[in-house]
Parts: structure tokens; sequence; C-alpha cells
């Protein structure tokens, strides 16, 4: 299913914080968002998600404009957002417990889930027992379970340390290779971005728009050591040098 | 300094000339007072090092109650025994050193003996039982009324936007002063009572409630509304469940005002319960038995308060 947003625009109160958005994804794309604080990354994603409504312009899935939250659109958030209440595998559960599903079906698809993210170990500890990295394993874990169609993670990795985040990125692309999952990811790493996308899409600021698009030219499978090259460092080069010249409005500038 | 008239001043006195001289001297005194010449920055600092608090400074561990590191289990049984051992031993000594009338402070046997003597012919556990049913309906009734309620101050602006001013203002209108009023609509009977607890608690426990439910973190609403999650099941699967250890623990704290409001509406007319046994002791000057009725108010509130903690802590094993 393509996701499509065409001319999308956002206002909080008279301030517009996107503008003009146009984006398609084809099915299976792993696209990343980067770009300054205050860009409106985040905004873009809870459109998508249904979680406020656009200002102007539309967001499709598969051609059906989105006019809520739905499992067809995961979202994980930077803390995980995981059920501090629920074990693990109840966190895992929770979407498919909402479906007419029969339980033995629900316990092996959560059981694959839980195998899938490395954390069968763990399915009966609380939220508060795992460490950061478990926890963002989980909130994926959690939003695959339900089969979305379009992943979105707003800065997944973004309070990780930084070998843990090394980690969580090859897990990520793995998981993606496996689930074929569009992914749509924010974030304002821009070696994560390099390293994970197809492309990479730079924000400016106010109001955010799409300030330039970077197709990321690097080989499918790509270990850590990929970061080393000169092909991604000339990458992350041309994305952080777009992320800084969109980074001030004009009229900020002129302060 | 040369100080030269103007050629608009014509042909100044000696007293002038002096008087303009002393004029431009505080000038120029005054001009290097309040803007004086910045020093050339060479980049090293011009201040004395900071002076350092003196004095003795033990190490951070030993201090406060971080841990109670510095505390060990006997050491904090032995300060929790003298919490009630030194009081007891202080009232001990003042009664039996006969600086009171006994009539007036009792001595602890006395006390006991009054406790012994209640408690045999039964009068105690009736008193005791009366007033726990009584806050057990009143309390019980407060609760079903604030939590519902709460609940929608806590999820919807439209309830909140409703209820808060009334619920606010109610809030401070204290319980006991609507007793006449309860007497007046509802009699002497339990009804008034009960009317009693219910308006002591109702309000504080929907606005306790209220803000409960609006701690529970926003993001896990959105997350399981991206799940598929309808408001209703948002607010049955992770709104409720998040909030109740809170909500237990808001009426724990209201059950304590409860057991307070039991005893007021006693007072005031019943026959039965700890708040009439005290009335009824005062008529005969029996102090001893106010005190023993007095302490297993108090003990009583305890067992609700500990009850009440542990239903909460049972509910919040997941709280960090």
């Amino acid at each position: 299913m393509n996701l499509v947003l065409s001319g999308v625009a956002k206002d909080y109160g008279t301030t517009r914080v996107l503008d003009g958005i146009d984006l398609s994804m084809e099915p299976g794309e792993f696209v990343c968002v980067v770009g300054a604080s205050g860009s409106g990354k985040s905004t873009l994603l809870s459109l998508i998600a249904g979680l406020s409504p656009v200002s102007a312009g539309s967001v499709s899935l598969g051609g059906v404009p989105v006019q809520g939250p739905g499992p067809e659109r995961g979202l994980v958030f930077q803390s995980g957002a995981l059920f501090p209440f629920l074990t693990v595998a109840q966190n895992v559960a929770f979407g498919l417990r909402l479906l007419p599903i029969s339980r033995a079906d629900r316990e092996r698809r959560v059981r694959w889930y839980l195998g899938e993210v490395g954390l069968s170990s763990w399915a009966d500890a609380l939220p508060r027992q795992l460490s950061g990295g478990q926890r963002q394993r989980v909130a994926i874990a959690r939003a695959l379970a339900c089969e979305p169609a379009v992943l979105l993670l707003d800065e997944p990795f973004g309070a990780l340390d930084v070998q843990t985040k090394e980690d969580m990125q090859l897990f990520l692309r793995e998981v993606w290779r496996d689930m074929g999952t569009t992914v749509l990811m924010v974030t304002h790493d821009v070696e994560e971005a390099v390293m994970l996308a197809q492309r990479v899409l730079v924000f400016s600021c106010g109001p955010g728009r799409v300030a330039a698009e970077v197709p990321i030219v690097l080989p499918a499978y790509r270990a850590l050591a990929i970061k080393r090259t000169s092909l991604f460092l000339g990458l992350r080069a041309t994305v952080e040098d777009l992320v800084r010249s969109h980074m001030l409005s004009p009229e900020r500038e002129k302060v | 300094m040369e100080i030269r008239p103007g050629p608009d001043r014509l042909r100044p006195g000696r007293v002038q000339l002096a008087l303009l001289l002393s004029q431009r001297i505080t000038a120029l005194m005054s001009a290097r007072t309040v803007a004086p010449v910045a020093p050339p920055d060479t980049g090293r600092r011009t201040w004395e090092p900071l002076p350092r608090r003196g004095g003795r400074s033990r190490p951070a561990w030993t201090r406060g109650r971080s841990g109670g590191a510095g505390l060990s289990l006997r050491a904090r049984w032995g300060l929790r025994a003298a919490s009630i051992l030194v009081p007891l031993a202080v009232w001990t000594a003042v009664s039996m050193a006969g600086l009171v009338d006994p009539a007036f402070l009792p001595s602890p046997p006395a006390v006991l003996e009054a406790f012994g003597e209640m408690l045999g012919t039964g009068q105690l556990v009736r008193d005791t039982l009366a007033s726990l049913g009584r806050v057990g309906a009143g309390f019980g009734l407060a609760v079903l009324i604030s939590v519902p309620l709460g609940v929608a101050m806590g999820t919807s602006r439209v309830a909140l936007a409703l209820l808060e001013p009334a619920v606010g203002l109610l809030r401070y209108m204290p319980a006991s002063a609507f007793i006449p009023l309860l007497i007046i609509w509802l009699g002497l009977g339990e009804p008034s009572k009960i009317a009693i607890l219910v308006l002591g608690v109702v309000f504080f426990n929907t606005l306790m409630v209220a803000d409960a439910v609006r701690r529970v973190p926003g993001e896990l609403g959105q997350v399981a509304a991206t799940l598929g999650a309808r408001p209703g099941e948002v607010l049955r699967k992770v709104t409720w469940p998040y909030a109740l250890p809170a909500i237990v623990d808001a009426a724990r704290i209201n059950a304590a005002a409860a057991w307070n409001f039991v005893v007021v509406a006693e007072l005031i007319a019943a026959e039965s319960g700890l708040g009439y046994r005290i009335v009824r002791a005062q008529r005969f000057l029996q102090t001893d038995k106010i005190f023993a009725v007095l302490i297993v108010i108090g003990i009583v509130g305890l067992l609700i308060d500990v009850a009440l903690r542990i239903l909460r802590d049972r509910l919040g094993r997941w709280v960090v």
C-alpha cells in the first residue's frame, strides 16, 4: 500500500508548523526524515498516524484517506510508551486482543514477534525491568504484531547510548528486511538516517517543508563498518550540510 | 585642570567661580563613579578565588533519608518504638507524679482498666463496628460517586470545565458546617451521618481522582489508539489500570478524613459509635474511657490506612 501525502499543512493556532508536504512512499520503502528541532518532523508522524487532523492537504494509505489512528499505521515513540502495568508479552498482545482471533493464534503471534526482537526469555518481565534498548524492541514488536502497512518511528533510538543505538540500527534493518514493512522514521541523527534509509528527506524550519531529498546509494546489506567508508561519509556530510543550511528560517536570520 | 567660564557667562564673581569649580569637580567625580573606564580585558581573572564554606562536612551518605544507608534496621526500629514509648513514658510520669488531677489526666493503668471494662461488656466492639459501618456506607458511597466524576474530569475537557468550579468551591465548605442543615433535611438518624461523611470526602476525592487520571501519559493513549483501541477501550485498558494505584492512594488519604468525620457526626447525635461513647463518657467525667476510645480510634484508623496501603502496593506492583 502506497503512503501518499499531498499538500499537507498543519497549523497550531496561528502558527504554521508544516507546509506543503508532498511525499509518496512505495510499499517496503525505508525513508528517514531529518531536520533541526522545530521543523515539525514529529508532527508529520502524528498526522500520518491520525493522532491529529491535517489543516490542509491529505494523507492516504493505499488510496484510502487517513481519518484517525489505526493499526495499519504503527507508531513507536522515543520513550517507547510501553504499558508499564502489562508484561512484555501482554504489551505485544495489546493490539491483538482487540481483534477477534483465538487465544492460541494470539499467543503464537506474540511468541513469534518476541523471538523476532530477541526477547523470548523476557516475556513475563515488566517494562521497568528492561533496558532502554529492550524497551524499544518491545515497542517495535508491539507495533509490528498488528501487521501495519507502515511503521512510523519517532526518534526511537534518541534516548539510547551510542553502542545500544548501533545495535538497534542493525536490528531495525534486519527486522525491516524480514518483514518488508514500509518504514518512515524521524531522527535528528544524520548518521543514523544515512545508515538506515533508502532515501533521506531534509526538513527546513518554520514552517517545516521538505527542503531536499537525498537518495542513499548504499548496498542493501549494511554492516556497522559501512559507516567508515568514504561513500557513507560523503553522504553523511551532504545531508549534514543540507540540515545546517536549512536550520534557520529567513526571519530568524535577520535578528 | 582649568575652568574657563563660557562666553555666555558674564564676569562670574569669585563665589560663582568657586561654585562652578566645585560643580565641575563633582560632575567629574560622579562621572568617574558612574562610568569607570573598563580595565582592558587581559583574559585573566582579576578577582580573588571564591571563599570556601567552613564548618564540619559529613559525608553525604550519612545525611538525610538517602536510602537509609546510614541507619541500621535495628536503629530504625528502635526509633520507631521510641516514637510511641517516649510520649507514653511522659504521660505515665506526669500522671503518676500527681501533677495533674486524675480526673483530667487518667494514668495509663486506669485507661487500660477502662479499656478492659468496655471490651468486657462488648460495648467497645459494638461501638467500633457501628462507626466502621457508617464509614463503610458513607465512604463507600463517596468513592462510588467521586471515582466516575473524577475519571470524567480527568479525561474530558467538557466534564472538567463543567465540574471543576463547583467541586472546587464545595470542597472548601467544611462538612461539619453542613451538620445543622443535614439534621434539618434528613433528621437525626443514620442518613444525616452518612451524608456528612459523603460531603466530607466526595469533593476532595473527585479532584484527587481527576488528578490521578490526568497524570496518565498522553503517549500511552496515543499508542493504544494506533494499535486499534477505541476511546472506550483506551479508558478501560490504559487509563484506568495506569491510574488505579494513584486512585487507591487518594482513597487512602480520604479514608482518614472519613474516619474523622464519622466521629464528628457521632458527637452530635447518635446512640452508638465511638464518637457517641466519648460524649457519654464526658457526661460522667470518665476521662479514662475517653482516652481509651481515642486510642482505639487511632489504632483503627491506622489499620484502615495499612490495609489500603497494602492494596495499593498489590495493584501497583508495576510502579517503578
